[in-house]
């Protein structure tokens, strides 16, 4: 059973997960999750390693339909229409939902061929519209500056704050609705961390956020609303003060204190 | 083990392995060395451009080496299609541990342990006998034997079957390099499929795709037995002028001259100038392909 605190002003979901059942083969990862994304909130997904927040982070935007074997039960909404059968296609849903990994991932393309990908691959062909989104994206990604004299160049010449940066440029320029990230400072230095958290603070403004993270003091610094999630099981959500200075239930104080994990 | 000993036996693994490698380099270096000394005065321009004369005793060996790279191109023409979509279908669209895909692999390995004879035998009966003479029946005047017959077109189809299992292997591998970061990258942008092959997988995998290419090759254009049946001749003054004609063959050459000549000493020499002719020819193929590997994989992994 989930434990909930009540807003004060309802805040329009914009993408839901109900009674959500994710199974890799008989072995059941996450179970009957009911959370919702609030519209331009920032939601964290915290819990010790292995306890399905990822795993939950990937069914939003069907990534798990990647691993053999993976299955799931219930529903996952996307501005209430259904992400699986109804008349969202896959393709479709990924461009509207956007993912940034743990580990950067540019292609071993240039600068600009990275950022430009999700474009081209969506049948956008016009050279100067692609340039001005590829700099649009670059700028919201705070990475615009550092690269503007070297778009063709390779992205794997970037240090591993900017390839991150990049991945999320890469993301922003297809215009997604939702931003599902993944761990995205775990590999980078405080300073890189910094700017990375600075640079989710302003696109909130535009996009929903999720962000899985194991850092507490980050969840704490970014996020309006977090998802305590433990062994596989969603045990509280609310406004991100609430869980760290007064959690209903015992085992999230037990986390957020750092009794375990 | 005393310090003594342990240092006694570092230097004899030294020893013993610095042997066995100059073992490999002495028995190279003794091959050609032989094969230069043996061939070198009878190399020249006239050689390489000149088709045989005078019962194979002058003239040159062009025609052998039209056919050797005629032949070898066809060769991989049809083998890398068929050998990269098979590898791409093993690895991006089968089931995984499904039964095509397990079929697939067992059969893939059980022709790479064929003996090249017995492709010269299956060259023959599918591709000439069965598909020749079906063809003939069917377009050409009836008891003409125009693809029923030895020619390039079978005796490249024949090699292609020889090294397909090396293309798919190859490519195969070539695709599991490819990191999954960037498959999972690329879907999550809201690619598909296909278009995370064409535009991000594949472009990482043509260094290993190539160096597949590039073993078949080299193994295609050594290998004699596939051929003997399907469509090498020992004596054509002309070049060949179609897919359904003989050709001439280097390897095939060398095996005449060697043991079918009727004057032993005046062919001699031109034996060891085709050898000459034929490992030169050798070496090239692999120094391109090593070239072309590594400037594609400078490109692919995207340094500049």
């Amino acid at each position: 059973m989930t434990s909930e605190t009540a807003q004060t002003a309802p805040l329009r979901a914009k993408m839901e997960a109900r009674r959500l059942e994710i199974s890799y083969g008989p072995k059941v990862a996450v179970k009957e999750i009911d959370l919702a994304l609030p519209e331009h909130q920032v939601t964290a997904l915290i819990g010790p390693s292995g306890c399905g927040k990822s795993t939950f982070l990937r069914a939003l935007n069907r990534m798990n339909d990647l691993i053999p074997g993976a299955t799931f039960r219930g529903e996952v909404l996307l501005d209430g229409e259904d992400v699986v059968g109804g008349r969202l296609d896959v393709v479709e849903l990924r461009r509207r939902v956007g993912m940034v990994f743990q580990k950067s991932n540019p292609f071993p393309k240039s600068i600009y061929e990275n950022v430009a990908y999700g474009l081209k691959v969506a049948g956008q062909n016009d050279k100067a519209l692609l340039l001005e989104r590829v700099e649009r994206s670059l700028q919201g990604a705070a990475l615009w500056e550092e690269v503007k004299d070297r778009l063709h160049e390779s992205a794997m010449g970037l240090s591993g704050g900017q390839q991150q940066r990049l991945c999320i440029a890469r993301a922003l320029a297809v215009e997604p609705e939702v931003l599902l990230m993944d761990e995205p400072a775990s590999a980078l230095d405080p300073i890189a961390t910094a700017k990375i958290e600075d640079l989710i603070h302003e696109l909130k403004a535009r996009y929903t956020i999720a962000i899985v993270t194991h850092n507490m003091q980050q969840a704490a610094r970014v996020s309006d609303r977090t998802a305590f999630f433990y062994m596989g099981e969603l045990i509280e959500t609310g406004p991100t003060e609430q869980i760290f200075t007064n959690p209903r239930e015992t085992r999230t104080e037990d986390y957020v204190t750092g009794k375990f994990g | 083990m005393s310090l003594q000993s342990r240092k006694a036996v570092g230097t004899g693994l030294t020893w013993v392995t610095g042997l066995a490698a100059a073992l490999v380099i002495g028995m190279l270096g003794f091959i050609l060395v032989d094969v230069i000394l043996g061939g070198w005065s009878r190399l020249s321009l006239q050689f390489l451009t000149q088709a045989p004369s005078e019962g194979m005793t002058e003239g040159g060996i062009f025609p052998a080496i039209y056919g050797t790279a005629v032949l070898t191109l066809l060769m991989t023409v049809a083998v890398l299609p068929v050998g990269v979509l098979t590898a791409v279908y093993l690895h991006e669209y089968a089931p995984k541990g499904g039964r095509l895909a397990t079929l697939v692999r067992v059969a893939v390995q059980n022709l790479a342990g064929v003996p090249s004879i017995v492709f010269g035998l299956f060259g023959v009966g599918f591709f000439i006998q069965f598909m020749g003479r079906g063809l003939d029946r069917a377009v050409a005047d009836p008891g003409a034997l125009r693809w029923g017959q030895p020619s390039l077109v079978w005796a490249a189809l024949t090699l292609a079957v020889l090294t397909l299992p090396v293309v798919i292997v190859s490519t195969e591998e070539a695709l599991r390099a490819v990191p999954r970061d960037w498959r999972d990258a690329s879907l999550a942008l809201g690619a598909t499929r296909s278009q995370t092959l064409a535009r991000v997988i594949l472009p990482s995998a043509v260094p290993g795709i190539l160096t597949g290419a590039i073993l078949a090759v080299a193994r295609g254009a050594g290998e004699v037995a596939p051929i003997l049946f399907t469509g090498v001749a020992y004596f054509l003054p002309d070049l060949p002028g179609s897919l359904t004609s003989q050709f001439m063959h280097l390897g095939y050459h060398v095996y005449v001259l060697a043991t079918q000549s009727p004057d032993v000493e005046a062919t001699r020499p031109l034996l060891y100038a085709t050898v000459l002719v034929l490992l030169v020819l050798t070496f090239l193929l692999n120094l391109v392909a090593i070239v072309l590997r590594i400037r594609t994989r400078r490109a692919a992994s995207g340094g500049h």
